[in-house]
């Protein structure tokens, strides 16, 4: 058995080796269509992050109070919002807390706020709404009582995030369709160069009694390497492009938007497994159907 | 050893082989005579399982492969070896190489194909060129290489398709003593041929076709008249098979 899986590698390294320019080329290809995917990938995780912890803010109206209140100004805020319709509790949320959520919630990177000199956030009210009207009401109500500082809430954002995460994993799949069917007809064409280069050899083989799989196997594995190297070229560019990204402006994005990006020691491994399962499919797919119309003969 | 029994099988409208039924026992050294596109390759493509009968019934070695699955067909070229006119050797492969491939084919230990091919290569006489490339050799010495690597795997039959067609006189009665001496070891050996004179020196069985049919079976001589010959062969072509 082992035997058998070492001379169809031996041979399939020896005519991948002997085909370089082509499968070289071929890599090329395949590595940037799995790098299309990867950028789609990336996308679809990180708004699905977004989308997600957000929303589990959903029913909740923020009541940012100034700064300089005191304690008499702010239990009057809560007296007022506690009377409104729709209202079902109000939670009193102290910038200390606020700062240590957030940390929780930037994960990885809560490290990032050790730093801070002082607490650039506010006290707040956490009010809790029964819906999105009750929200609507309560936010414009709460943002004209004196001392409040600012209202925010996120029920129209994660309308508009469900859409897009919907519309990225849509055409996600649209584009992942048309890409391995071309990297399949990729492989296909540059191993069915080798299956002519070894035509002659494949007659010979079959007179002498070889077994189907004895002459595809090592097609299959030249398929299979090329499928499997360009998945680690991908995986290796993908690492180090996001981690640049991420270093420059995953900062950013959670100064802007208070909610972290993956990070990649969760999204690399899953891109690595991504890559490898679909260079080593499409790499079958395409050598089984160049080397096939052979074996009919 | 091989048996055709009532085969029938056409192109189209041509006509392979007609209601053929021969018995080639086990040990036997047949030629195969006959004209261009009489069917002789039909007969051989058929024992090889390359094409398929449309009537009839053909047994290789006890078994009926009339009804043979695409899986079973390695098995049976596994009895069977091939010598071709044009040698098909691997231009890249030495000759040791090319004797060794036959046995990793069928997965041979490495242990068994060292010790298999000398002996094999000796006996067909060209021990001394193992690790010259095919393009390195007269097309005798090439011709001894096809038989090495058809008989290295001690096939039941040796089925050789105009082995002597390229070489001069003296090196094709060379070829035909190495394939007697093969048939000696218990080997059947049936051998398409044009060669008058070789058949007619041999002195073994004949069974000639002609338009797809059986016309003769028996021992001795090529059978056709110079003539015929002249008539069946001014304008011979090379059967070709086709992968």
């Amino acid at each position: 058995m082992f035997s058998k899986i070492g001379y169809a590698l031996k041979q399939a390294l020896a005519q991948t080796n002997r085909n370089k320019g082509v499968n070289f080329a071929a890599v090329l290809a395949i590595t940037a269509m799995m790098l299309i995917l990867g950028i789609f990938f990336v996308a679809f995780v990180n708004v699905n992050l977004f989308a997600n912890v957000i929303s589990q803010d959903y029913n909740v109206v923020n009541v940012y109070l100034g700064e300089d209140n005191d304690d008499a100004t702010n239990s009057a805020i809560e007296e007022q919002i506690k009377d409104m319709n729709g209202v079902e509790k109000v939670e009193y949320r102290s910038k200390e807390d606020a700062l240590k959520i957030m940390k929780q919630r930037w994960g990885d990177n809560g490290y990032l706020l050790d730093n801070l000199d002082s607490n650039p956030l506010p006290d707040s009210y956490l009010v809790y709404v029964k819906d999105k009207s009750a929200a609507d009401s309560v936010a414009a109500a709460a943002k004209n009582i004196t001392g409040v500082d600012d209202v925010n809430y996120y029920q129209d954002t994660i309308a508009k995030l469900a859409k897009a995460t919907r519309f990225i994993r849509n055409a996600s799949a649209v584009v992942m369709v048309f890409l391995i069917v071309v990297s399949v007809i990729i492989v296909a064409n540059t191993i069915k160069l080798t299956v002519f280069n070894r035509s002659k050899e494949i007659g010979i083989m079959k007179y002498l009694g070889a077994t189907d799989w004895f002459v595809r196997g090592p097609f299959l594995l030249e398929g299979i390497i090329l499928g499997f190297v360009s998945a680690a070229a991908a995986s290796l560019l993908m690492y180090v492009v996001y981690g640049q990204v991420i270093s420059v402006i995953g900062k950013d994005i959670m100064r802007i938007f208070s909610v972290p990006v993956v990070p990649s020691s969760y999204l690399i491994p899953n891109l690595v497994v991504i890559f490898a399962a679909l260079g080593i499919g499409i790499g079958t797919f395409g050598s089984i159907i160049s080397i096939r119309r052979f074996l009919q003969k | 050893m091989i048996i055709f029994d009532d085969v029938c099988k056409n192109y189209g409208s041509n006509v392979g082989l007609s209601h053929a039924s021969v018995h080639i026992h086990k040990g036997d050294f047949v030629f195969l005579v006959g004209p261009s596109g009489a069917g002789k390759t039909t007969f051989i493509r058929l024992i090889l399982r390359e094409i398929t009968e449309d009537s009839g019934h053909i047994y290789v070695a006890g078994n009926d492969i009339t009804n043979f699955s695409r899986r079973q067909i390695p098995g049976l070229r596994q009895k069977i070896g091939m010598v071709f006119q044009d040698f098909r050797l691997i231009e890249k492969k030495t000759v040791f190489e090319n004797v060794a491939f036959a046995m990793e084919v069928v997965h041979k230990r490495k242990k068994d194909i060292r010790r298999q091919v000398p002996h094999v290569l000796d006996l067909v006489g060209i021990a001394d060129k193992a690790n010259r490339y095919p393009s390195e050799l007269s097309a005798g010495e090439q011709q001894r290489v096809g038989i090495a690597r058809a008989i290295v795997n001690n096939p039941r039959v040796l089925i050789a398709d105009e082995p002597t067609g390229n070489l001069d006189p003296v090196t094709a009665m060379e070829i035909m003593e190495i394939l007697d001496k093969i048939n000696l070891r218990g080997t059947t050996v049936l051998m398409v041929t044009h060669a008058k004179d070789i058949v007619d020196k041999m002195n073994k069985r004949v069974v000639a076709i002609d338009h797809g049919k059986i016309v003769r079976d028996e021992q001795g001589s090529y059978g056709f008249t110079d003539d015929e010959v002249n008539l069946y062969f001014s304008n011979e072509e090379v059967d070709q098979y086709v992968f």
